[in-house]
């Protein structure tokens, strides 16, 4: 090294992505034992595609490979996009979702710490719109074999309408629309457990022990999962308690879809996400309230991919505007110790 | 008494590498045969060289003068014959060479007379001027002369005196140990700063991990029965930079560009106090400072050098090992890699960190930034050090000002924290000298716009001046020829060459072009000796005849036309 400072600490790109990784092993045990194992043929499957099309990017734009490929961001990338998707989908779909991520929206961007859109988001979303009927078939807990889960990854029948249920805020929502039925009334249905969806409440629990993780690690800082749980939890207890028959409980929707693993793992995001502070709760506070809106209003269940990549769109407005004061030039600064 | 500390955003807390130093006591080093005195050796303009070639000084007297307001003289550090005054390899990254004096030591180290003066009643310009003479600057690396802040901010008056004594950075330990070892020294120097600066208040801050230093501090304090306050604060880098422990102790930011005198504080080392007190009490001008060696060294300690002294022989007292690399002047955050072993300790060499792959590995590679936003959770400005990097890399260098960028201490935590290892700091030096640069290339621009818009403005008006002149002199020729023509009438009135006065001005321009350039022509032979002048007469007079000759022959006009065609263009401004 040339100019100071000439001793580092020892952090990495490749660490940071690793302990993300850990953090995911919680929730993906959780959803190997109650929905079924089917989850880790797709991570792998994603795994592999992510980090094949990550050194194909890398060497057609003529980048060193084996340190992009090995700073883990195209696998931290891959297990985002499998743990959004349900698990039962087709392995092409799997391969579609990591190669849209991976390509389109991470290196067509430029690479790493250039793509303004999360890359895993960007893929629920591309394959929502194009293959809607597949990317609802959501497994209730337990009751597919893993030969049967394996079949339907591999490409066997999907003659599945008699063994996948609605998930929950699926389920709520028709229940819902049909103008018959009440919160409490659909929430009897199977599909619902004590919190939110039957097992894949335990699922939010395990990303919540690694989001925990990351924070304790310093990995992220408390502002986003702090401000998206508290604006998600805080319109839905308004909301539910103005009209119960019509709204579900905030306790519903943070257990519910994809609302923990976005809270730790998706809006932390920081590529594409806010980087001052106030920009920080702003961004994920917006990102809760659409995804509030859409679940409530909109026409897909779920709408955390969409209010992130509208989030995203305005990130750069936000950093601009929300640039903390530097030291010295504080209200309080001059007379801090009179 | 618990004092209230404040928190200064940020900062991070590498390894110490502190006790290895601290061991033993300060150590004197040698008296090398040949010392190396950079005149620039403060902040602002160089000293002014007072000394020649071959002439004998002794110990502390003045060879060079304070070149201007910022600047402080510098001092013969032993005495010896001054060898040469000349530019010489100093400690500076460029490798660029600055005059200094030379001086070869005569080994025995005879002080000059010491001069006194009692800065009790002494008004206080002239214990400034004093102070000045005596070469006294910050000692903590910045070398600020120090005179320059010896003075009451409004009023007349200062609310805190604040000596550091933090020594943030790794390595570093000579200020711990100038503490532990002469502590009375260092609050003797204070007592004379709080006198100059009317200080209602002192306070020394320690960095809490120099329990000696501390100790030894407040028995100092109380054996002079002095209300000080020595405070301990956290040991976070960079709690020893002037603005950051301010923050700490008083709880007062001080912006960039601004004196923290105008927030009634002010802030010396305690290295600096200490040679205040020798200055005002002893008499003695800044020679020598202390001096932590280490790295990679068998014995790493603290020294008492000379200023001037070769760093080579300064580490080589410690026991350097062979690999290594290269020497740092400063500690591993913000510590400047020499350009070679021999360049001279300085008045700013706190530290001399020998360097090998070990100790400083050389950098990974550069990743990209993944705005993870650690730089700024670490930065004590409290800038976005992610944001000034983009701008930096896309030469957005307006948006990087907007964004604070000449805020930046270059203190280096961002770069330490970086997961994509990025040279962030490199990346604001670099922004820094461009933005310089630029701001240099403008103002030259402008004053040749100017320069130029002046010459044209020049030429406007000389023109014009000229052409009044010559129609002024034309009518009065004008005025003359028709007077002549007047008496001249009966007899010229058939004369056709007198008719028009213009064809008479254009005769008399052409004889006088004729005239000139018979008197310019033989110039080139008028330097030649007398004999040579003779056989160029000879040669003219037969080139005369030939020409004579030639005449008849040739058409008559053709002179004519040349002699027309030689003439003079009006003389371009």
């Amino acid at each position: 090294m040339i100019h100071s400072p000439y001793v580092r600490k020892a952090v990495s790109v490749q660490r940071t992505m690793g302990l993300v990784l850990l953090a995911l092993i919680p929730g993906i045990v959780a959803h190997a034992l109650l929905i079924g194992p089917g989850v880790l043929v797709n991570l792998a499957i994603s795994t592999i595609t992510a980090v094949g099309a990550e050194a194909l990017m890398l060497h057609l734009r003529k980048r060193p490979v084996a340190i992009a490929v090995g700073d883990l961001s195209a696998v931290v990338t891959a297990w985002l996009v499998t743990l959004c998707f349900p698990p039962i989908v087709p392995w092409w779909l799997t391969v579609c979702g990591a190669l849209v991520a991976i390509v389109a929206v991470k290196h067509l961007y430029g690479g790493l710490g250039q793509n303004p859109f999360n890359p895993a988001m960007i893929a629920y979303c591309s394959m929502i719109v194009a293959f809607p009927a597949l990317m609802s078939q959501w497994p209730p807990a337990g009751q597919l074999s893993f030969d049967t889960q394996l079949a339907l990854i591999l490409g066997g029948a999907r003659d599945i309408d008699g063994i996948t249920g609605a998930t929950a805020l699926d389920a709520l929502r028709t229940g819902l629309r049909s103008g018959t039925q009440t919160v409490d009334a659909v929430l009897q249905g199977s599909a619902f457990g004590a919190l939110g969806g039957r097992g894949w409440e335990w699922i939010s629990v395990g990303y919540v022990a690694g989001g925990l993780f990351l924070l304790a690690k310093r990995i992220i800082t408390w502002h986003m999962p702090l401000a998206f749980i508290g604006v998600l939890a805080g319109i839905s207890t308004l909301f539910w308690l103005l009209d119960p028959g019509r709204f579900a409980s905030p306790l519903f929707h943070l257990a519910s879809g994809g609302a923990m693993l976005a809270a730790f793992f998706i809006v932390t995001d920081p590529v594409s996400g806010a980087t001052t502070p106030r920009g920080k709760l702003l961004f994920a506070g917006g990102i809760a309230l659409i995804a509030w809106l859409i679940r409530n209003f909109g026409a897909y269940p779920e709408g955390i991919a969409f209010g992130v990549l509208l989030m995203n769109m305005c990130v750069p407005l936000l950093d601009m505007k929300t640039q903390p004061p530097v030291f010295g030039h504080h209200k309080d600064a001059k007379g801090g110790g009179k | 008494m618990l004092r209230e500390l404040f928190r200064f955003h940020g900062g991070v807390k590498p390894a110490t590498n502190k006790s290895a130093s601290t061991t033993s006591p300060i150590a004197k080093a040698p008296i090398p045969a040949r010392l190396v005195v950079p005149l620039h050796q403060s902040l602002g303009s160089p000293a002014i060289a007072l000394v020649e070639p071959g002439q004998r000084v002794l110990k502390g007297e003045r060879i060079g003068a304070a070149g201007g307001r910022l600047s402080a003289a510098i001092h013969a550090p032993t005495s010896g014959v001054v060898r040469a005054v000349e530019p010489a390899l100093v400690p500076h990254a460029s490798g660029l060479r600055e005059p200094a004096v030379i001086i070869e030591s005569d080994g025995e180290d005879r002080w000059a007379e010491p001069e006194h003066i009692n800065y009790r009643i002494t008004p206080p310009d002239e214990v400034r001027d004093f102070v000045r003479d005596a070469g006294v600057v910050g000692l903590g690396g910045a070398v600020f002369p120090t005179h320059q802040k010896m003075r009451p901010g409004s009023g007349g008056k200062t609310r805190t005196l604040v000596l550091n004594g933090a020594e943030c950075e790794p390595f570093i330990t000579c200020d711990d140990m100038l503490m532990r070892e002469r502590a009375d020294g260092i609050v003797s120097g204070a007592a004379i700063l709080r006198h100059m600066l009317q200080a209602e208040e002192v306070l020394i801050g320690i960095e809490d991990n120099k329990p000696e230093a501390i100790a030894a501090m407040r028995q100092a304090v109380a054996a002079a029965g002095e209300h000080m306050e020595v405070v301990a604060v956290p040991t976070r880098y960079p709690a020893g930079g002037a603005k950051q422990l301010i923050r700490v102790l008083t709880g007062i930011e001080v912006p960039h560009g601004e004196r923290s005198t105008d927030y009634g504080v002010q802030c010396f080392n305690v290295g600096t106090a200490y040679s205040v007190h020798e200055a005002l009490e002893l008499g003695r001008p800044l020679v020598s400072r202390i001096v932590t060696v280490a790295g990679n060294v068998e014995r790493p300690g603290n020294y008492e050098v000379l200023i001037g002294t070769p760093m080579d022989e300064l580490v080589r007292l410690c026991g350097p090992r062979a690999d290594t690399r290269f020497l740092v002047m400063g500690g591993p955050m913000m510590g400047v890699r020499m350009p070679a072993f021999d360049v001279p300790v300085v008045k700013a060499t706190n530290c001399v960190l020998a360097a090998d792959d070990k100790l400083f590995p050389p950098a990974p590679p550069e990743q990209p930034c993944i705005r993870c936003t650690e730089c700024a959770k670490a930065c004590p400005v409290e800038l976005q050090p992610f944001e000034l990097y983009w701008f930096s890399r896309s030469k957005n260098f307006g948006k990087a000002q907007e964004y604070h960028l000449f805020d930046c201490i270059e203190c280096g935590c961002c770069a330490y924290v970086c997961p994509s290892h990025i040279p962030l700091v490199d990346y604001y030096r670099f922004s820094k000298g461009e933005i310089w640069a630029r701001e240099r290339e403008k103002a030259a621009a402008d004053q040749a716009r100017e320069r130029f818009e002046f010459r044209n403005f020049r030429q406007e008006r000389e023109k014009a001046e000229k052409a009044a002149k010559l129609a002024a002199k034309a009518a009065e020729t004008r005025a003359k020829l028709a007077e002549a023509g007047t008496a001249e009438a009966p007899a010229a009135a058939e004369a056709p060459a007198a008719e028009d006065p213009k064809k008479a001005l254009i005769a008399a321009a052409l004889a006088r072009a004729k005239a000139q350039k018979a008197e310019i022509q033989p110039q080139n032979t008028d330097n030649l000796s007398p004999q040579t002048q003779a056989e160029i007469a000879d040669i003219e007079t037969r080139r005369k005849a030939l020409e004579a000759a030639a005449v008849p022959a040739s058409t008559a006009p053709a002179p004519q036309a040349a002699d027309a065609a030689d003439l003079p263009d009006e003389p371009r401004p």
